[in-house]
């Protein structure tokens, strides 16, 4: 069995499973955020219209809750969905609750690797489509609707289609220009944005045992963007300290049989690979950095739980230190205590002093909700995940997705540029 | 069920055109439906009746999460998509939030349909009929599991 099958086998109290059997396996660990948890105060108030009374759910202590989205408050609707999420959190005794101006809080998942609250081994379930980040943990980690989140708050598992697992070997060294996002960029470019419906993305190989833990989250996190169930990675020892680090919760890492199985199975030279930028209006619509060198910009977006974590700011630090940026450039880190280390390690002033400013972690303007939308033919140069029409503002405004080092070189000149070509 | 055809002849039609961002702050049904489709066709919500079709491509409803994309576009009038495929998420939404019935089907049926022509879909059946074309398609059979909730009106009306 492959990782994803042994854990879903686990869960399920099955001694195996094989890829197409329906399971109802259990949840270890499940987050809502102020978009999902109001979905699910909304399932469980037409519950109780019905006449089922919803008095409390099934392990608080394995629920956590995040205020990223629509914070800092955007509107009186916005506050009030805080303030409901809040009342929820109360209500049903979660003791996790990253709140929004109180000490740690930030995007939900870049809060559940930071901050270790799922472990290798384990299933988990978000009320978030890019839930498959945390699968670089070892675990298998999937985005749902507030209905299923719903139905797991109460009965502590749900159903799933065992994934047929599609493999990505990465062999070889990462060019010092090119990220773990010109990586999946590719991948989506080479295999279209739904080679991974219903299925598992596993990633394996030497690039992927040297790549820092950060930068495989960003693999995973982007396997949404090719339709995939779950991202995952079998845990070795840079995940178990990664882990240990922030954690003394004991866990299970599972990793692979020898013999799995695996639908297709495809390997990439990484050492050949160039920096990479997904224009409108899909993820899969690649160029290189260098040839789209001639397209102006109006923006530079360094946020996300994609391309804000402490390496992706470390990394656009590196590129931008000393320079001056030419347009309008918006750092936002993921996380409050990544915020507080590049503070400390001295990133802030680096992007402060080359023009940029600076935002509270959010996921607001990602996903052209608010703090920094774009106007019509507005163009913006982003290290997030989606280009879609109207994704981060008007509908006519366009994003192209790239690395965090293609960002800030962009930032620089005032076009898309390959980080090799600014002195 | 029968209904009008809104033909959207192309692939990956995400959430966020579906219903962009901004509006998932909202919970009422009613007023998500009035922004449905708003990031592809600002007349959508005005051309629909209530229990009409989608007909699209591959991959519909794409992307994101948000359970608002199947609600707004139930609440605007939807029914059922048809489609070539689905993106898991939205399928699972759709089926286990019982907003509506996503419906796969073949290649040759999804050319044959237009614009405003009426179906009539009996999953009993598993058939499609294109009354305005009397033709009839197979749609695709539903895994059991999903036509047990769907049977149940839900997952959270489903005892396994």
């Amino acid at each position: 069995m492959t990782i994803t099958e042994k854990i879903l086998a686990r869960a399920s109290g099955r001694d195996r499973v094989s890829p197409d059997d329906v399971v109802f396996a259990k949840v270890d660990k499940v987050m809502l955020h102020d978009v999902s948890g109001p979905g699910v105060m909304t399932v469980f108030k037409e519950l109780e219209k019905k006449g089922r009374k919803v008095e409390k759910i099934w392990d608080p202590s394995r629920v956590w809750v995040a205020e990223d989205h629509f914070v800092p408050a955007v509107d009186k609707l916005a506050a009030e969905n805080i303030v409901m999420v809040q009342n929820f959190v109360k209500k049903f005794n979660i003791s996790k609750h990253f709140k929004y101006g109180l000490g740690q809080y930030g995007i939900c998942h870049t809060l559940s690797h930071e901050e270790a609250l799922v472990l290798p081994g384990e299933v988990y379930v978000g009320g978030d489509s890019h839930t498959n980040t945390t699968g670089a943990l070892g675990c298998f980690a999937t985005g749902m609707g507030h209905t299923d989140v719903a139905y797991v708050l109460l009965n502590g598992k749900i159903w799933f289609k065992v994934p047929e697992t599609i493999l990505f070997n990465l062999e070889g060294e990462l060019p010092s220009y090119v990220m773990a996002k010109d990586v999946i960029l590719k991948i989506i470019a080479d295999h279209g944005t739904d080679v991974g419906n219903y299925k598992a993305i596993q990633f394996a190989g030497s690039a992927i045992s040297k790549m820092p833990m950060e930068e495989r989250f960003t693999l995973t996190n982007m396997t949404t963007e090719a339709g995939a169930k779950n991202g995952i990675i079998e845990p070795d020892q840079k995940t178990i300290d990664y882990v240990k680090e922030r954690t003394d919760a004991p866990f299970t890492a599972v990793v692979g049989d020898k013999d799995a199985k695996y639908v297709d199975i495809h390997t990439y030279e990484v050492d050949k690979l160039e920096p990479i930028v997904a224009k409108p209006f899909s993820p899969a619509n690649i160029s290189t950095a260098r040839e789209l060198s001639n397209v102006p910009i109006d923006k530079a977006y360094i946020g996300s739980c994609t391309g804000a974590k402490y390496n992706d700011l470390l990394e656009a630090a590196r590129v931008i230190k000393g320079k001056k940026t030419k347009v309008r450039m918006e750092v936002l880190p993921a996380a409050q205590n990544i915020y507080m280390r590049a503070l400390k390690e001295g990133l802030i002033n680096i992007f402060m002093e080359a023009g940029a400013v600076i935002g509270p972690p959010t996921c607001g303007a990602c996903c052209g909700a608010h703090m920094g939308v774009l106007a019509k033919d507005e163009v913006c140069v982003s290290t997030t995940n989606r280009n879609f029409p109207g994704r981060m503002g008007h509908v006519e405004s366009k994003t192209y997705l790239a690395s965090p080092k293609v960002v800030a070189a962009s930032a620089v000149t005032g076009k898309i540029t390959d980080p090799r070509d600014i002195r | 069920m029968k209904g009008t055809v809104h033909k959207y002849a192309q692939n990956n039609i995400d959430t966020d055109v579906i219903i962009p961002g901004p509006y998932l702050k909202i919970m009422d049904p009613d007023e998500l439906a009035k922004h449905a489709m708003e990031g592809l066709d600002k007349e959508f919500v005005k051309k629909l009746k209530q229990g009409d079709f989608m007909v699209s491509g591959e991959n519909f409803g794409c992307g994101s999460s948000r359970e608002h994309a199947p609600i707004a576009l139930r609440h605007a009038g939807i029914t059922a998509v048809l489609a070539l495929s689905f993106a898991r998420i939205f399928y699972r939404n759709s089926v286990d939030g019982a907003h509506l019935l996503p419906i796969e089907i073949e290649k040759d049926a999804y050319d044959n349909i237009s614009d405003k022509d009426q179906l009539e879909i009996d999953i009993q059946k598993g058939e499609v009929k294109n009354i305005t074309k009397n033709k009839t398609y197979k749609m695709k059979p539903f895994p059991e599991l999903i036509r047990k909730i769907i049977d149940a009106g839900g997952i959270l009306n489903y005892t396994p």
